[in-house]
């Protein structure tokens, strides 16, 4: 491995697919990651996360621009990419008739192990699946799977590992199992990429996060940088009275910068609870009596929504469903 | 990093891996493995002692006629456990995984046709064995016996490509089902089971020309089995074709699912 150059660099990457509807791809992905730690690309279902990860893995070429894995070009240097990486597809590609030692064996081998079958037995050992090691693989539990998945991707202790959606379809108990070997892979000095449809797992689990949305980098940062930018939550505030909604408005812009929606206002606020306390006391001083006054986090739609569209939608015009926190009326 | 053995991707030893996969497969559902090996042997039944009564062959004995057939019927089986275990590899993501490792790219292959060949020989032994317990024997020495079994390899072999290109392109199971299927009409349309001189002239002619016929009546001839007298030009020729069908076939379909196979990547 090029100690100088970073795990990933992609520049200007464009993939157009001809047959589906919208027909893109990615449309001008720029991605930069330094080696070492868990860099999160996060977006919703059709941002190009999966696409960028089977371009990067070598198993999709790019319509143009360049992607090097550890200084080495993915288009014409394919064969020294893939003895630096691993990759855990979407589906957990492990073969379910075989034993999971059987499975980590076969890998070894076909990664040209010396000693397969030692390293095999040393990877269940660390993702707890000794006990279950000669048992077919369409016995585990979806978490159990997931994580050998993760050791078949670790035969051969790659620079750089990528991981297409770890946690989809897993509950709560296999998420953290996933979330742990994760957290234990950067403390190994391996490079993760890794891709999410949830800010809380790209929080969890990643230093630098970039946001997909349509093919396109939409923002780019630490975890803590995003959430200030799109984590905000929402204070809304509908009236009794349409005629008193100035009035409102003025109690409301104590907390933030309040935007009409529907018949009455939603205000970006970055502390929920200070703000509800401060607006509610206010209303209350005013002898105004509000029909509704509720807090609720924006969804990943919103945010996305918040970061692509103009700098003030308000939430209720984006097209997600309600989060727990509405009040329905 | 952990230490890997060399630096150039060695494809025989590569597709060895992929073949004892299979093996691994085999021990670990015995009960498929047996059943893939039996069916032949069943359909021979079947047709030998249900129809074997009503449909006349060419000669005294009708296990001397059919087996052969049933050999070729066989061959044409293969396709099925070709197709299923290359679909299921690849819509379970396995072959995205296999792209992504550091092996040549035709190491995959190879190790599927291996395997496949290997319960092949498997298959044709227990099915051969089968016959020769009902009554077929070989009388044409053992050059013409070793012949025939080759001319049924190579038909499976071509027929392997097939499999491996239909099983990337299809879909999902249901497409391989829908295939499977069609193995019936395919085999039934040919001289395996009844003189294509008995059908409809443009049928007969379809039969006629079916790559399975030429086999068929090939592989007869080299057993020194009875065989449908007619004296058309394909029938005289069924060796000749039974060549040149499989080498069309393979020339025609190894590419097509190398094609579909990089086709993967975009």
């Amino acid at each position: 491995m090029n100690s100088t150059a970073p795990a990933i660099d992609v520049r200007d990457l464009r993939k157009h697919y001809p047959n589906t509807p919208d027909g893109t791809g990615l449309s001008g992905v720029d991605l930069h990651v330094p080696a070492g730690g868990v860099h999160a690309l996060l977006g919703p279902n059709g941002a190009g996360k999966t696409t960028t990860i089977r371009i990067l893995t070598t198993l999709l070429r790019a319509d143009s621009g360049t992607a090097r894995v550890t200084g080495f070009d993915v288009r014409t240097q394919g064969r020294q990419v893939r003895r630096r990486i691993g990759l855990v597809g979407q589906a957990a590609a492990v073969d379910e008739v075989l034993t999971g030692r059987q499975n980590l064996l076969m890998l070894g081998r076909l990664n040209h192990l010396c000693t397969a079958a030692d390293r095999a037995g040393a990877l269940l050992d660390r993702f707890g699946l000794t006990d279950a090691a000669d048992r077919r693989v369409s016995t585990y539990s979806g978490g159990m799977r997931r994580r050998l998945d993760l050791a078949a991707a670790l035969v051969v202790d790659p620079p750089v590992l990528f991981v297409d959606e770890p946690t989809t379809g897993l509950d709560p108990a296999g998420r953290r199992d996933v979330w742990a070997a994760i957290g234990d892979l950067v403390t190994g000095g391996t490079t993760v990429l890794l891709t999410t449809q949830y800010l809380e797992e790209a929080d969890a689990l990643a230093g630098q996060i970039t946001m997909l949305a349509a093919g396109r980098v939409v923002a780019r940062g630490t975890p803590d940088e995003l959430k200030a930018r799109v984590g905000g939550d929402w204070l809304e505030i509908t009236p009794a009275d349409p005629a008193e909604l100035p009035r409102y408005r003025e109690i409301a812009a104590r907390v933030g910068e309040p935007v009409d929606r529907g018949g009455g206002l939603a205000v970006p606020v970055v502390d929920r609870t200070r703000a509800l306390v401060t607006v509610s006391a206010a209303l209350a001083e005013a002898g105004l009596d509000p029909l509704d006054l509720s807090v609720r986090r924006p969804t990943l739609d919103e945010a996305f929504l918040q970061l692509t569209g103009p700098a003030s939608t308000p939430p209720a015009t984006a097209t997600a469903g309600p989060t727990v926190d509405e009040v329905s009326r | 990093m952990t230490t890997t053995r060399d630096r150039t991707e060695p494809m025989l030893g590569d597709a060895w891996t992929i073949t004892r996969r299979q093996f691994w497969h085999w021990r670990a559902q015995p009960g498929g493995f047996t059943v893939g090996l039996l069916f032949p042997v069943l359909v021979t039944l079947m047709f030998g002692a249900l129809f074997g009564g009503a449909i006349a062959g060419p000669g005294e004995d009708y296990y001397s006629f059919l087996m052969p057939g049933i050999f070729v019927m066989a061959m044409l089986f293969g396709l099925e456990t070709t197709m299923t275990a290359v679909n299921t590899d690849a819509s379970r993501g396995v072959t995205d995984r296999f792209r992504s490792l550091p092996i040549h790219p035709a190491a995959v292959v190879l190790g599927r046709c291996l395997a496949d060949m290997i319960y092949t020989v498997l298959g044709l032994i227990v099915l051969m064995a089968a016959g020769l317990a009902l009554g077929w024997r070989w009388s044409d020495g053992m050059t013409g016996g070793l012949t025939a079994v080759a001319l049924l390899l190579m038909l499976r072999f071509a027929l392997l490509w097939v499999g491996i290109f239909v099983g990337l392109i299809a879909p999902g199971p249901e497409t391989v089902v829908a295939v499977q299927i069609l193995v019936w009409p395919i085999s039934m349309l040919s001289n395996i089971f009844v003189d294509p001189a008995t059908m409809p002239g443009w049928l007969g002619a379809l039969a006629s020309w079916n790559p399975l016929s030429a086999t068929a009546t090939a592989t007869r001839e080299l057993f020194g089995n009875p065989t449908w007298a007619s004296a058309s030009w394909v029938n005289e020729h069924a060796l000749l074709l039974s060549v040149i069908w499989p080498v069309a076939i393979t020339a025609v379909f190894a590419p097509l699912a190398v094609r579909a196979y990089r086709r993967l990547g975009g």
